[in-house]
């Protein structure tokens, strides 16, 4: 009896311990809660309401329900920029993906100066965005770029990478290659946690290096590689400042191409240069729209094909 | 991107049209005190410090606070629309009209009348294009002109003269650009003519004789048939010199603001180009074999599309007055000549010729000539085509569309160039953009009139 009394008394002391350490963790996280509130999540919900007005910054919003998306499915530009969007991811994701993953065994499997060469992938990846779009240009430069130098050497004419509208999506491609650093560490952090024993069973098994490496390797950094493949999706969407630099910002004041109008770029010039901010921003709602769909996709089909070590989570 | 989308619609408008400032007094006689912020000017050289300085003596103790750098349109709307404009903006004319609609900036017209701007000075053409609704939105200054610029050796090779690549005749600038074209084994080497598309369309098409707005800045006049002829034949000069990607590559490989720009290395036949860049090259190549002449229409008459600068005051200024006071000033007569004089000294002392400035100012340039020193041939060839194409310029009239109407003709020029359509059809394409954006921007401004 005076044991279920002493608990009962102890229970509003927990409960009060309880709130008192909500209360801190509260003020503790409260910088950050803040910061998403008017940063992030006021931003999102005072973009929706803009999407359904007609606004030029200076002036104040006035509602036109639904009508900017219905502009927007009329807009050829906006299928063209999902295009361009949707062929650059296509080839920039996977392309990004094998070599960050052959750059990663190659590092690998280098028995010394792995730090040195860890930091040398990386280093690129500091490059300032800007900086690759202007490398753009000198380096796939189609008459004294150093590309179509080196494809000169072994005797073939490169092309016009910068405005034969057929190779501007491959060079920017090429020159996106560029930041797979980042890609490269991720991937070699996961290298090192497969378990060697694995490969120790497999080599005694005779299986070679490309076997262990479908087999084993793979197989066992798939939850890394999907990560990647969900990423590096969505910054392929959302790709806009080596482009613009290279087609369409200071650079090229004037000069523009077509097949490099990616969707991020098309809502910016509407936003930021024509100032139909009302209109961007439905814009870039269908942007967000296309990603939740398109992620959802990617995690759909490719759940069967990653392994995870503790289950499927 | 799209938090910074949803953070600018934070700041939300101040709603309204561009009315005067109402109740503000202008007087020439009265002395300011505080700050004047002024957005997008850098004092820069001794031409902008010089006339800076005695703007600011002339404010009688208000101390100036500079944003330099180019006027970022966001930064410049955002505050206006948060209430905490600049006083004073330093933008591109052709900006005006855009701003002048949405209400962001004020009109001129009792500042010019209260601290008497006398605008009979100005170059008309620069007037114009900061006069919108029948109101004058800003003080215009600068003005930008092309001229044919040409590497007299090559043409001399050739057996050419300057009359046949200045567009006197178009039939003899398609002969010059393949006599003056190098490409050995398909390799541009000397590109023969430039025709600099695409920014000069407006160029090439008032040559042949159109306007790509009508004067009342409401038409677009884009698929007339003298514009599309115009884009046909500059077009068709980078075609017969290999296409436009071998030009282009070959352009953008020259160090075109250094020693090893393209006239220096004889990789350049000719161009009609800004007179800015006559001084470039008499200071990094003074050696360079040049010859110049205006830009000519196939009449033979000189013909260039002026550009240039202008002083605005935004909607919540807080110092009109001191705004006003400052812009009269830096682009008064005298206030030219004490920065000419500065720069002859200057150009005195790094042993080189004044090449003159363009105000949009007359009677600034016309004292300014004067005081102009010859650098001999062929530098003073290139002042003299300077000065008579700044007196025969046209430019495009303020439309409150500007920057979608531009990447209208600009996005046809290039889809043209890429080879993605032909000029008639990508004109034609232009043309319902530009006017649909120019259709909306007017009748916005109608609306915002009558309300």
């Amino acid at each position: 009896m005076s044991l279920a009394r002493e608990h009962a008394n102890r229970l509003p002391r927990r409960r009060s311990t309880r709130w008192i350490e909500t209360r801190a963790a509260l003020l503790f996280i409260s910088p950050w809660l803040i910061g998403l509130l008017v940063f992030t999540a006021w931003p999102i919900i005072n973009s929706a309401y803009l999407s359904l007005t007609d606004y030029d910054v200076i002036n104040d919003p006035s509602f036109v329900g639904f009508d900017n998306y219905v502009t927007l499915f009329e807009d050829p530009k906006v299928g063209l920029a999902i295009r361009n969007t949707f062929l650059f991811a296509v080839m920039s994701v996977p392309a990004h993906l094998v070599v960050s993953l052959a750059l990663a065994l190659l590092l690998n499997s280098a028995a010394k100066a792995t730090g040195f060469f860890r930091t040398a992938f990386f280093l690129p990846k500091m490059t300032p965005p800007v900086a690759i779009g202007v490398l753009l240009v000198m380096l796939f430069n189609g008459q004294s770029g150093l590309v179509n130098g080196a494809l000169g050497l072994v005797g073939i004419d490169g092309p016009a990478w910068t405005t034969d509208p057929g190779w501007v999506k491959p060079g920017l491609v090429l020159m996106s290659l560029w930041t797979v650093g980042a890609s490269v560490i991720i991937i070699l952090a996961a290298l090192r946690g497969v378990p060697q024993e694995l490969y120790d069973s497999a080599l005694v098994d005779g299986a070679g290096w490309w076997r262990r490496t479908l087999r084993i390797t793979v197989p066992m950094i798939s939850p890394t590689l999907f990560f990647l493949f969900i990423v590096d999706t969505i910054n392929a969407l959302q790709s806009f400042t080596e482009a613009y630099t290279a087609f369409f910002g200071a650079g090229n004041t004037t000069y523009s191409n077509d097949a490099a109008l990616f969707y991020a770029i098309y809502l910016f010039r509407q936003a930021f240069e024509f100032l139909h901010m009302g209109y961007a921003s439905a814009l870039a709602w269908l942007l967000f729209v296309i990603i939740m769909v398109i992620t959802a996709v990617q995690i759909l089909v490719t759940r069967r094909y990653v392994h995870y070590e503790g289950g499927q989570s | 991107m799209s938090l910074a989308l949803a953070l600018s619609g934070c700041a939300k408008g101040t709603g309204g049209g561009a009315r005067p400032a109402g109740g503000v007094t202008y007087d020439p006689s009265a002395t300011f005190h505080g700050t004047l912020s002024i957005m997008g000017f850098g004092t820069g050289d001794e031409i902008g410090k010089v006339r800076a300085d005695r703007a600011e003596a002339a404010l009688g103790g208000m101390d100036v606070k500079l944003a330099e750098g180019d006027l970022d349109i966001q930064q410049f709307l955002s505050s206006v629309a948060a209430g905490s404009a600049p006083d004073l903006v330093y933008a591109n004319r052709d900006q005006i009209g855009t701003f002048a609609s949405r209400g962001a900036i004020v009109p001129l017209t009792d500042c010019v009348k209260g601290e008497g701007v006398d605008t009979t000075m100005f170059d008309q053409n620069a007037l114009a294009q900061v006069t919108f609704g029948g109101a004058v939105y800003a003080i215009p200054e600068f003005n930008q002109v092309q001229i044919t610029m040409a590497d007299s050796s090559l043409l001399d090779k050739a057996g050419l003269t300057i009359a046949d690549v200045n567009g006197s005749s178009w039939e003899s600038l398609s002969a010059a650009a393949t006599k003056l074209l190098q490409a050995p084994g398909g390799k541009l080497k000397v590109i023969g003519f430039d025709s600099k598309l695409p920014e000069f369309l407006p160029l090439w098409a008032k040559a042949n004789g159109a306007d790509l707005l009508s004067a009342d800045g409401k038409t677009a006049q884009l698929n007339s048939p003298q514009v599309v002829k115009a884009l046909e034949f500059a077009v068709g000069l980078y075609t017969a010199q290999g296409g436009f990607a071998k030009v282009k590559a070959a352009r953008d490989s020259a160090d075109f603001f250094g020693k090893g720009n393209q006239f220096a290395k004889h990789e350049l036949g000719a161009m009609p180009m800004e007179q800015w860049y006559v001084n470039v090259l008499n200071d990094v190549s003074p050696e360079a074999t040049l010859a110049f002449d205006t830009f000519r229409t196939p009449r033979g008459e000189p013909i260039a599309y002026s550009s240039g600068s202008a002083w605005a005051v935004p909607k919540g200024a807080k110092n009109p007055q001191a705004a006003c006071r400052f812009a009269k000033t830096m682009t008064l007569v005298e206030s030219w000549k004490a920065a000419a004089e500065a720069r002859v000294a200057k150009r005195k002392q790094d042993g080189k010729p004044f090449t003159g400035i363009l105000t949009a100012n007359d009677r600034a340039d016309e004292e300014i000539r004067k005081m102009v020193t010859s650098g001999g041939r062929p530098w003073d060839s290139g002042v003299q085509a300077m000065y008579e194409a700044n007196d025969h310029t046209f430019s495009l009239p303020a439309n409150p569309a500007d920057n979608e109407f531009k990447t209208a003709w600009q996005d046809a020029v290039n889809r043209v160039l890429n080879g993605q359509e032909k000029p008639q059809q990508a004109l034609d394409r232009a043309q319902r953009d530009a006017q649909a954006a120019l259709d909306k921007a007017w009748a916005e401004w109608a609306d915002k009139k009558t309300n």
